[in-house]
């Protein structure tokens, strides 16, 4: 029995499914809205895998114009509606439900102008987040934030849960590399928000679009943010026998006045996993290994790894490794970004997601083997150490539910403590489902009115991804909550 | 209608005016040190809250890149404590008060509620981009927290990024969270002479599209001479390198000379205080955002209608102009928008700010979220209300 619980589907909507479905054959091309079972079902999850719901239907608009007509139509109609990208994210943030329609941007994937005097790109959001940089890098430019499902993710995703990715130390997330959006609101309004310029005039309305999680509106179309790459870049290995002088080298790093491109922590489960499938030559002796990248050209790289191994060996690492080819930093990397698949390999897992003030990393790294022990499951730790953002992988057998509910106990308490140290619930997988009924631990209820008070200035009826993001039980606001 | 002031020394202070403030529909115009009080439309209120009192860096942690200080805090103080560590704010606040003629000490929350960012800006974002935590009041007089002290979080709306450039009108800041930077070991500017405006943006766009790591770009084009200005930062043989590529692959632009740090850091001080346009005090001051290379021709049609002094920041993503006050306020406005980018008046009498509306005019649907954004923060309208567009 898994604990998050959904809504029971409103039968007035149920019973007019047909109504609906016809609707929306009105407005797209029939071929575009999927009702039959078999072809809703891989609909009904997303990359949280434990939790599925059929929806009513599931339609693929191929234009701006498209979006505005069905979200126009099903809000007059007052059905549900689950925006949807490549469907990623393992938070569950678009998880359906059986009285919504499930409206993906998968379609809309072109690029439709880059300008490299300006560095700006404008795209369909459907695009994956790697064809963005795949189009621009032979010109020696790229996108930079970088999920590591990057090959599958889309940037309309990107958006609505403001991703991160291993090289945001230097970069930045989403909300820091967009300049532009245009929405689709739910009465249909088509609406441009920012454009081409480096700030927009007005409120910050990026601000508030990138990151709400599909509750405001659909993004159908963006302008980002690119950037000349780097001559080129090198990244390291440092092992440590303690997690301790780890945690305390990252510090240390940053202190001496460098910005590495990425400063990546595996434990040794991890580094164990990831080994196993990437044979990047990672140390398997160690009980803390970082993987630290610098940029630059060849002779500035050697200055600032030269820098690093000191600072490194000053504090306790035992074995330095630096890349010495393209070859040896693509395995290293493979093995980094391939943790999350690697693990899913020899185990289910729930991968957590907080972010914690990096001079907790000893105290809460303890204290994560405790609680998961107390569980009697296994844990495997990867994470952006210099943001000090955790993915902590509990390890689990999903088809033994006890495990399961146990797995999202300790989870539960994961994500408490990071809250208890100063840190926050989600560093980039966002809130969904997932974190929906912890969002109390974080905010006090006068937070998250605030927060309500946004969503409904966007969408009054929670029409629009709803049943994530905040407790089933704040809304819509109560009387006496008056908005 | 008589001013009254109040001086709150911490944030339930603030709240605890505010809510009776809302309760008596009474305006609040939210000051600082007050040094960019004259930026914006005028506010007609009746109390003024000086939030000068909430003063103090409540958290640095170094080794995190993180600096936490109350609203009221002057901006100076950060910078000091910061520097003696090495760090920064990366976006670079400039003082202002040279071009608007101010007096008073800038705050950091004045500085988050104009979110207006100095010559770095180009390479690591504005100010709302290093903002990662923010506490504020709202119009219901309800202390608000958003976001945290970590770099990276999405847990829920990022509604405290959005106070910045918020003039105020959505909440009253009193603490604010930001990801700082080391300084750098070494600056270097490379400093070109004698280009003309199509040139400099030409020069400009091709340095920072290059992967030699240009950390801001400006064109002087005032004075005797125009000066096209890149910088460099980091560690001498980074910087070294990098200077040598550029000058290899920006020849046709001419030898540039090369100022070390000191110097350097003195140029781009002035050029983020857009001292070399600041003119006499009865001319206006406008701050437009371009596509850097439409930002050249924008200029040169302005230039065939009136006299302009011009400073192009942000490789030209940022253009500073002045002009005297007599001439047509419409056509710097509308060769903004004809280019793509938007004006800001920066710097106008009281009763020229009252006459043209100081901040872009926005679209129908915009214009509408956003008096419901202002009704969502601020129901009754009672924080720095008109300061950025009329009823808002």
């Amino acid at each position: 029995m898994t604990q998050i619980a959904m809504p029971q589907p409103d039968p007035l909507i149920l019973a007019k499914r047909e109504r609906i479905i016809a609707g929306l054959q009105e407005r797209v091309p029939a071929q575009w809205v999927i009702t039959e079972e078999d072809e809703r079902r891989p609909y009904e999850t997303d990359a949280l895998t434990a939790y599925r719901r059929l929806p009513l239907a599931v339609v693929l608009p191929g234009s701006t114009e498209e979006v505005a007509a069905i979200l126009s139509f099903l809000s007059r109609e007052r059905v549900k509606i689950i925006p949807r990208g490549a469907g990623t994210s393992l938070s569950g943030g678009a998880l359906p439900q059986e009285d919504a329609v499930v409206v993906g941007v998968g379609r809309l994937n072109k690029v439709l102008d880059v300008d490299f005097a300006n560095r700006t790109a404008r795209v369909q959001s459907g695009i994956t987040n790697l064809a963005v940089t795949t189009h621009i890098s032979p010109d020696g430019f790229f996108y930079a934030p970088d999920p590591s499902s990057q090959l599958a993710c889309t940037i309309a995703g990107n958006i609505a849960m403001n991703s991160g990715g291993a090289h945001c130390l230097k970069y930045g997330v989403t909300t820091n590399n967009i300049l532009g959006v245009r929405m689709v609101l739910l009465d249909g309004t088509i609406v441009d928000f920012g454009g081409e310029t480096f700030d927009q005039p007005g409120y910050d309305w990026l601000s508030l679009i990138i990151g709400s999680e599909g509750q405001f509106g659909i993004v159908t179309e963006a302008t980002l943010r690119i950037l000349r790459a780097a001559e080129g870049a090198r990244p390291c290995l440092l092992g440590f026998d303690k997690v301790e002088d780890a945690g305390a080298c990252v510090a240390a790093i940053i202190a001496s006045g460098i910005i590495p491109v990425a400063i990546e922590y595996m434990d040794q489960t991890a580094i164990r996993i990831c080994e196993d499938f990437a044979h990047a030559g990672y140390p398997l002796d160690v009980a803390a290994m970082l993987i630290v990248e610098v940029e630059g050209a060849d002779a500035e790289i050697d200055v600032l790894l030269t820098h690093i191994e000191k600072v490194a060996r000053e504090h306790g690492a035992r074995i330095v490794k630096v890349s010495k080819s393209e070859a040896e930093s693509a395995a290293i990397w493979k093995g980094r970004k391939s943790a999350f698949g690697a693990t899913g390999r020899i185990a289910d897992y729930l991968c957590m997601d907080g972010t914690i003030p990096t001079g907790q990393l000893p105290y809460v790294l303890n204290r994560i083997g405790e609680i998961v022990a107390h569980h009697r499951l296994r844990v495997a730790n990867v994470f952006h150490a210099g943001d000090g953002n955790l993915h902590p992988l509990i390890l689990f057998n999903a088809n033994d539910d006890d495990e399961l509910e146990r797995a999202e106990q300790a989870g539960n308490e994961i994500l408490e403590l990071c809250v208890e140290v100063g840190g926050c619930l989600t560093g980039e997988h966002g809130v969904g489902i997932e974190k929906r009924d912890l969002m109390e631990k974080q905010f006090t209820s006068v937070d998250l009115d605030q927060q309500i008070r946004v969503k409904l200035l966007f969408d009054p009826d929670w029409l629009l991804n709803p049943a994530k993001v905040f407790p089933l039980n704040l809304h819509p606001l109560p009387l006496g909550r008056a908005a | 209608m008589s001013v009254s002031s109040l001086a709150p020394q911490n944030s339930l202070e603030v709240a605890s005016i505010v809510r009776d403030a809302a309760a008596r529909r009474q305006a609040i115009e939210i000051i600082g040190g007050g040094s960019k009080r004259a930026l914006g439309r005028p506010t007609d209120a009746a109390i003024t809250v000086d939030v000068s009192g909430l003063s103090g860096v409540t958290l640095y942690e170094p080794a995190e890149l993180v600096v936490s200080a109350r609203a009221g805090t002057p901006l100076q103080h950060v910078t000091d404590l910061l520097a003696q560590q090495g760090q920064m704010l990366p976006f670079e606040p400039a003082d202002y008060r040279p071009l608007l003629a101010s007096t008073g000490e800038p705050t950091i929350g004045g500085m988050v509620a104009t979110n207006l960012s100095g010559p770095r800006r180009l390479h690591v974002g504005a100010c709302r981009d290093a903002i990662i935590g923010c506490k504020f009041v709202n119009g219901r007089g309800e202390e608000i927290v958003s976001g945290g002290r970590v770099m990276k979080n999405v847990t829920g709306y990022d509604i405290g990024r959005a106070m910045a450039g918020a003039y105020g009108t959505l909440g009253v800041l009193t603490e604010i969270t930001f990801k700082v930077l080391p300084r750098a070991h070494a600056t270097l500017t490379l400093v070109y002479e004698g280009l003309s405006c199509d040139r400099a943006v030409a020069l400009m766009s091709a340095a920072v599209a290059s992967p030699f790591e240009v950390t801001a770009a400006a064109h002087i084009a005032e004075g005797n001479h125009a000066r096209t200005c890149l910088r460099l930062e980091g560690f001498d043989a980074s910087i070294t390198y990098r200077a040598g590529r550029l000058i290899e692959d920006l020849a046709e632009y001419g030898q540039p000379q090369r100022l070390d740090t000191a110097p350097s850091q003195v140029l781009w001080r002035e050029i983020g205080e857009a001292r070399s346009i600041i003119g006499p005090a009865d001319h206006v001051v406008w701050r437009l955002q371009l596509p850097p290379s439409r930002s050249a021709a924008l200029v040169n049609s302005l230039r065939a209608m009136m006299d302009v002094s011009v400073l192009y920041d942000w490789a030209g993503g940022l253009v500073w102009l002045s002009h005297a006050a007599g001439d047509d306020m419409t056509a710097v406005r509308t060769a903004a928008k004809a280019g793509g980018g938007h004006a800001t008046l920066i710097r106008a009498g009281e009763a020229l700010r009252r006459r043209v509306a100081p901040f872009e005019p926005q679209a129908t649907a915009v214009e509408k979220l956003a008096r419901g954004l202002k009704q969502a923060f601020d129901p009754a309208g009672i924080l720095n209300p008109g300061r950025m567009y009329a009823g808002i």
